[in-house]
């Protein structure tokens, strides 16, 4: 039939084929037949043909081959689908001769258009990787370039293949850290649980324990250190508990995970649980309880997985779970499995409080006719009893009531409980042992009988009249007994020789003599050594004076664990917390690290933490010529042709910065800052002029909108075209990060090469604001002015950059910031005092200040060694924000929710000059720091941002009308800066 | 000193570790030693469907091919569980690791090389379980055997080397079509085909839950708040633990790309939401709005929590009164059941299932409304009750015959109540309004609120 000219006979008969191969039969004979089918037009006929290759070409790689060249063809295809499932077939095919094919494919793929074939590209390396690791390098590469990737389709499949090529490379992460964040909420379900497993492990490397503000298992640990003094470590712990701040990016982790505690994807659930368990402060992590709870109603599987999470994390902090008690109730129809877990967590929350109501419950599960879990009940009842002295009593008498039950299991059970409950008080319990004694008649479990014995011989001296009569009836049926309780029989009669011999020397010596002659040798050995022991004769030695010592020594007794006790060295959800053994494969959780590693390499680009900010400014640059930054900064615009004006206004604008700042050589932020990167930059021009020459190849739209994004992030690009601007404006950067953002910002160049929709511009203002005249402050003088570098202090501050200029004569020694008047939960991150000041020069330093959102201002007082001067700092509106690029969908999406009141609009008369769109632009973009949105109508600019504090979203909508009138719409949820920026942003558009 | 925690000494129940099989068979061994495939083979590698009779009738494997010899470990694990509900979701081999979910009866084995997630895999299980459902009605052997082709396509897009690829069935249903009658007839004269040749919107898409270009002649959109209490209550009829669960389901045939927002009276109750992916979960921070784009077609919008703080209104009440007679082989029972609490609505659709000890050989009751059936294989008594009247209680009354000579049996079974109560969430949620933004016609809007019984049981 595969012969056959017609689809559908063709169809029908690899149906049938399908049909064989589903239910394990062999078809692997049909081989070349099927294969010439490779190349149907029919796509279904294809599709199974796919199917049949994926599972018999390993067997039959000759003809494999054949079909090869259809699918080199199909990666060309036009349609994605088809280049995709290309891939997949290709990538599926295990013959090894292919190899080198399959690297070229996934490396083409690795920058197609589509990230659906992106993603099936990562799909492949994972495949190419289990048929020949010797690639592994290569394929390194590839996930490298693809971490990259901004697609959410893309992220969980690369994350997966980094996890299964290169889990150690944590390196490559760094870069990705914030973006992986960030992105989390959006990627599909399954890739979350995979980035979120991968996240718990990276941070456990990369940031330092939060727990050591908590007391439990680090001060246990502290105690035990002998060679300081009590005093000395509470201080120390107080210490830490001081200095502890969790990193941001730590922070940025926790709060991006938790919205997906919503997830109806229990696999989320449980990752992100788990990553709350492993990272997150003891206090918070009780936030996963509520969820996990949930999740109990699912199916029976999911059910006996996080019951046995929750029982790990229940030993140890009890708190979490508490509250949710009675979810753990047992019902009668509950799976045996799912019981004896729950009962095992009532048995960890039980507590002083709780345990009358939890008995009460325990009882009735005794009852249960699923032995199995009455057995297991009374054994949690045994530990509840030893845990909380309070009820011990009760319980025993509870215990010795189940012991007339009918049931020998309970019964067994009960006995075995109780015997290690009367070891731990053995104070008064003469009744319950004659009790048990008399019961031995009764019950016929060997477990049991033996405890029972056990109980008599060691406590025989309170029972001194029942004992020697138990073993009388022992005797008397000691050939028919277990091997166990014979042991027991064997031991009791030792005891009481030696506590009671006079009664029961003969009855003991008849013990002995039936245990010579038994059939285990077990029984035969003990016997031997009992009786060498306590029979005194001439040859024994040193040994039987002590042997009353050795029999009746105090035993300590059992402790009463739970299993779940050793559980928690494995990560949990993860599949080896489930066996309790380590799986193939499992990654164990590190340590955290006693010092963090550097936090600047998951800085992308120019994004750089305050303290390497002062660092920089510590050493002072000298030896750099400022020509060399003019002449940079001329060759730039020689270079971005296009944006002559934004251009020059960027030039002129860092021009009048130095002129502000003097030509002192005394370091001034924004110089030396550029300076560092006018390295970087001619470097990116080298890079640029290959990029250009070169074929452009990943040009496509996302790709370049994702680059733009990156670099509005950190800040100014005065056009599409003079990315270089923006490295050269931007603030210090280690070597590292600068090296980076140049392969970034090049990329972003070619992106905008081809499609110059999307661009961002931001700026920043030129408009210095004086903070302290030099009259007021005896001649020191302060200007700040708003430099718009997001993370510079954490993600709610505004930096700010303040410029103290010295016009006295004399040196100003220590500038600082004093006492701080600030509005309810507004911060200041200072700035590092400035030991010195020479006269004449000037220094820029930079502080962030959280402003909560509010144009409310900051006043502090700015201090020198022997003065102080009360200084403001009020933001302007369009300071407060951040800009954020997005697409016009995107845009349009998050105004149809932001409407109503959260919408405020306004009719202005817009000046002649501003109408043409490069005007508005620029000009919005002076007047607040506004990301601008790729418009596709020429009379409708869009820009978006978010608050610094909050990070609800600006939109800000510029329509031009006719008769030289707008329209400004701006929809944020923060309706009164909303307002604000619309009263500020009216006059900028209508003057000139 | 040998006996330091004396003989009794009592092991912790054997961990699933334990319970690895010895044997092992030669394929399976030599499946492992296979040089090429060394560790690196993540998640699911291989599928097996197996019926309740142990019979191995579908099986799929995403890398290389795996035996189905390593089922045998899987039979022993369900001989030694006694009952179906009790096999251990995950079972540890000498080379795999299994993971198997229960569904209709079927089995559903997976096999796992590595560390995996168990949660993941068990999750994925399901959601191909749900598939099938989506796809055939049923999710039973002969569903599946009937559409193999079908399936297998299913599961090749589903599963990409063993991860997750395309899971959502409005997605899948783009890609490969559900079978119909109508269309097996067209495909077969006009040889067109079930498989869809484009990659669909929704795949690229930052809503992949939604496909493009969905159009109705009539738009509307239905909600189905359904609750459900679970309630343990105790002998003397006061509660030990009651909650309310509820979920939202939607039924949604809206053109286009609608944005819905959907807000409730009184929000405050909801105390724990899983949200469907389409949710905006900020919005849900912020002003306790469900807004959405939503999926096309039928799907869960929200299960909830109802804080605990409430107290929960238990809408009926059972009297029961269940001897046994001390050395003889009989016993009475006696039970009825009211209405309570039940805000004017009556409670319909009541069924007690009784699971009886295994001692009981047949019973002899007379109900006053409704047929009762008592299996004494299973040992389990029916009563199918349907709607009570206040006036005349429904009443169940007889005698339990026991086997002789058996002990009489200790504890009372416990009785599972089932019931349902239209046009009423127990909770008191209601919604608010429904508002759509984004599309321009006007749709049709209903909701509809039940309440039933969950997990509920009375302990006697």
């Amino acid at each position: 039939m595969l012969e056959s000219s017609k689809d559908s006979a063709k169809l029908d008969a690899m149906k049938r084929i399908v049909g064989m191969i589903a239910k394990g039969k062999n078809a692997s004979e049909l081989f070349p037949a099927v294969v010439k089918n490779v190349a149907s037009k029919n796509i279904e006929i294809k599709k199974l043909v796919y199917v049949y290759l994926m599972r018999y070409a390993e067997e039959q790689q000759d003809l494999a081959l054949l079909s090869i060249s259809t699918f080199q063809r199909a990666l060309k295809d036009p349609n994605q689908l088809i280049r995709a499932s290309a891939l997949r077939v290709l990538s599926s095919i295990r013959v090894p001769i292919i190899v080198p094919i399959m690297m070229l494919a996934i490396k083409e793929a690795s920058s197609d258009l589509s990230p659906y074939v992106r993603k099936n590209a990562a799909h492949a390396i994972q495949k190419l990787y289990s048929l020949d690791p010797e690639q592994k390098e290569m394929l390194i590469e590839v996930i490298e370039k693809l971490l990259k990737d901004r697609s959410t389709l893309v992220a969980g499949s690369v994350v997966m293949a980094f996890e299964e090529v290169c889990p150690d490379r944590i390196d490559l992460i760094h870069k990705n850290y914030r973006k992986l964040c960030n992105l989390l909420v959006d990627v599909e379900e399954w890739g979350q649980v995979v980035i979120i497993h991968m996240l718990t492990r990276y941070a456990r490397t990369q940031f330092v324990s939060p727990w050591k503000t908590d007391d439990d298992v680090v001060e246990e640990y502290n105690e035990n250190n002998f060679y300081e003094s009590d005093g000395e470590q509470k201080e120390k712990d107080r210490n830490v508990k001081k200095t502890y701040t969790m990193d941001p990016d730590h922070r940025l982790l926790l709060r991006n995970t938790k919205p997906l505690l919503q997830s109806r994807n229990a696999a989320v659930v449980m990752a992100v649980a788990q990553l709350y368990w492993h990272l997150a402060p003891k206090s918070e992590a009780g936030i996963v309880s509520k969820s996990l709870v949930r999740l109990l109603r699912s199916n029976r599987e999911v059910q006996y997985i996080v019951l046995q999470n929750i029982a790990t994390m229940s030993i140890q902090r009890k708190g979490m779970f508490e509250p949710y008690l009675k979810s753990f109730y047992v019902r009668s129809t509950d799976p045996t499995m799912i019981k004896t877990l729950k009962l095992e967590i009532l048995t960890n929350l039980a507590n002083e409080a709780n345990i009358s109501t939890l008995l009460r419950e325990f009882q009735t599960y005794v009852k249960s006719q699923d032995k199995q879990f009455a057995a297991a009940t009374i054994q949690a009842i045994g530990r509840c009893a030893t845990n909380i002295t309070e009820v011990t009593d009760t319980c025993l008498n509870g215990l010795v009531c189940l012991l007339s039950n009918r049931d020998e299991t309970v019964v067994a059970e009960s006995v075995v409980v109780i015997k290690k409950l009367l070891q731990t008080q053995p104070a008064h319990h003469g009744e319950i042992i004659k009790h048990m004694a008399k019961l031995l008649d009764n019950i016929t479990v060997p477990v049991a009988r033996a405890s029972i014995l056990w109980l008599i011989g060691e406590y025989c001296e309170r029972v001194p009249k029942i004992a020697p009569d138990v073993l009388r009836k022992t005797a008397k049926s000691f050939t028919n007994e277990d091997d166990l309780v014979k042991l027991q029989i064997l031991n009791l009669g030792a005891k009481l020789y030696l506590t009671n011999s006079k009664q029961t020397k003969l009855l003991t010596q008849y013990v002995l003599n039936l245990g010579k002659y038994d059939q285990s040798y077990d029984i035969r050995d003990r016997t031997r050594f009992i009786r060498q022991l306590i029979v005194p004769n001439e040859k024994s030695g040193a040994l039987s004076k002590y042997a009353k010592k050795i029999f009746l020594a105090q035993k300590p007794a059992p402790l009463l664990e739970s299993p779940f006790k050793d559980r928690d060295h494995f990560q949990l959800g993860t599949l080896s917390h489930t066996l309790n053994s380590r799986a193939t494969g499992y990654l164990e959780l590190s340590d955290w690290p006693d010092v963090a590693p550097d936090p600047a390499v998951r800085n992308v680009e120019v994004a750089e933490s305050a303290k390497e900010w002062t660092a920089i400014l510590g050493k002072t640059k000298k030896e750099k010529p400022t020509e060399k930054f003019y002449s940079e900064s001329e060759e730039e615009e020689d270079e971005s042709a296009s944006t002559g004006a934004t251009e020059s206004e960027s030039g002129s604008e860092s021009e009048k910065e130095d002129k502000e700042e003097g030509s002192s050589d005394e370091s001034s932020g924004s110089s030396s800052s550029s300076e560092e990167s006018s390295d970087s930059e001619s470097d990116s021009k080298e890079s640029t002029a290959k990029k250009t020459s070169g074929a452009v190849k990943e040009s496509n739209a996302e790709e370049s909108k994702k680059k733009a994004k990156g670099i509005s992030k950190n800040r100014n690009t005065s056009s599409s075209s003079d990315t270089e601007s923006s490295s050269s404006e931007g603030s210090s950067s280690d070597s590292k990060s600068v090296s980076d953002s140049r392969s970034d910002s090049d990329s972003g160049k070619s992106g905008s090469a081809t499609s110059s929709k999307v661009t961002t511009q931001v700026f920043v203002p030129t408009k210095t604001h004086e903070m302290l005249h030099r009259m007021t402050g005896k001649g020191l003088s302060a200007h700040y002015h708003f430099s718009r570098q997001p993370d510079m202090f954490g993600d709610h501050m505004v930096p700010v950059q303040v410029t103290v200029t010295n016009t006295t004569d004399q040196k100003i020694e220590n500038i600082h910031i004093g006492e701080k008047k600030l509005p309810l939960g507004m911060r200041i991150h200072e700035f590092n005092p400035i030991e010195c000041l020479e006269p004449g020069g000037s220094v820029t330093v930079s502080m962030g200040i959280d402003f909560c959102d509010s144009t409310q201002t900051a006043s502090f007082q700015l201090c020198t060694k022997d003065d102080h001067f009360n200084v403001n700092i009020q933001p302007p509106v369009g300071e407060l924000l951040l800009p954020v690029t997005m697409s016009e969908k995107d845009f349009k999406k998050e105004q149809g929710m932001l409407t109503g009141m959260n919408e405020t609009s306004a009719t202005i008369a817009v000046a002649p000059q501003n109408s043409t769109s490069l005007v508005i632009i620029e000009k919005v973009v002076k007047a607040a720091n506004l990301g601008v949105v790729p418009s596709g109508q020429d009379n409708i600019h869009r820009f978006a941002a978010k608050t610094v504090h909050s990070g609800s979203l600006m939109l800000v909508t510029v329509e031009l009308k006719e008769s030289s009138t707008a329209q400004l719409i701006i929809n944020t949820e923060k309706t009164v800066i909303g307002s604000v920026l619309l009263r500020e942003l009216k006059p900028v558009l209508s003057q000139g | 000193m040998l006996m330091r925690c004396g003989p009794g000494c009592h092991c912790p129940s054997p961990s699933p570790s334990n319970l690895i099989p010895k044997r092992v068979t030669s394929k399976e061994s030599c499946q492992a030693t296979d040089g090429k495939h060394r560790q690196s083979q993540k998640m699911i590698h291989s599928l097996f469907l197996i019926n309740c009779s142990g019979d191995i009738f579908l099986e799929k494997h995403w890398k290389s091919v795996v035996s189905q010899s390593v089922c045998d470990y899987f039979f022993e694990a369900q001989e030694k569980a006694i009952d179906v509900e009790n096999v251990p979701p995950v079972i540890s081999t000498p080379h795999h690791y299994l993971i198997s979910i229960y569904r209709d009866k079927i089995f559903f084995v997976s096999v796992i090389q590595t560390e995996v997630p168990p949660l993941f895999v068990i999750e994925f299980l399901h959601r191909v379980a749900d598939t099938f459902q989506d796809y055939f009605g049923e999710c039973s052997e002969t569903a599946i055997k009937d559409n193999v082709v079908i399936v297998y396509e299913l599961l090749e897009e589903m599963l990409d080397n063993g991860f997750p690829l395309a899971t959502e069935s409005n997605i899948l249903k783009e890609l490969i079509k559900p079978p119909t009658i109508l269309r097996s007839v067209v495909n077969s004269i006009t040889g067109s085909s079930n498989v869809g040749d484009t990659l669909p919107t929704g795949q690229l898409s930052n809503i992949p839950w939604r496909r493009a270009g969905v159009k109705y002649t009539n738009n509307e959109a239905y909600f189905d708040v359904i609750e459900e209490i679970d309630a343990i209550i105790d002998k003397s009829g006061s509660t030990v633990f009651a909650e309310i669960q509820g979920v939202i389901d939607s039924c949604i045939k809206l053109s286009g790309m609608p944005d819905l927002s959907l807000s409730f009276m009184n929000p405050r109750l909801l105390d724990d939401v899983s949200f469907h992916p389409c949710i905006r979960f900020k919005r849900w921070e912020s002003e306790r709005v469900l807004s959405f784009i939503p999926p096309d077609g039928n799907f869960r919008l929200i299960s909830y929590r109802v804080s605990s703080q409430n107290l929960v209104a238990i809408p009926v009440y059972v009297k029961h009164m269940i001897s046994f007679k001390e050395n003889s082989s009989s016993g009475r029972f006696d039970v009825t059941i009211g209405p309570k609490q039940n805000m004017g609505k009556t409670v319909e659709g009541v069924v007690m299932t009784v699971h009886m000890p295994k001692a009981v050989l047949n019973m002899n009751l007379t109900a006053t409304q409704g047929s009762y059936t008592f299996d004494p294989v299973t040992k389990v008594l029916t009563w199918d009750v349907g709607k009570i009247t206040p006036q005349k209680l429904p009443n169940l009354k007889g005698i339990v015959n026991l086997q002789s000579g058996a002990p009489k049996p200790e504890e009372n079974p416990s009785l599972n109540i089932q019931f349902k109560i239209q046009q009423l969430a127990i909770s008191g949620l209601k919604v608010n309004r429904l508002d759509m933004y984004g599309e321009k016609y006007k749709p049709f809007k209903g909701v509809k609120y039940i309440t039933k019984a969950g997990k509920f049981q009375v302990r006697t």
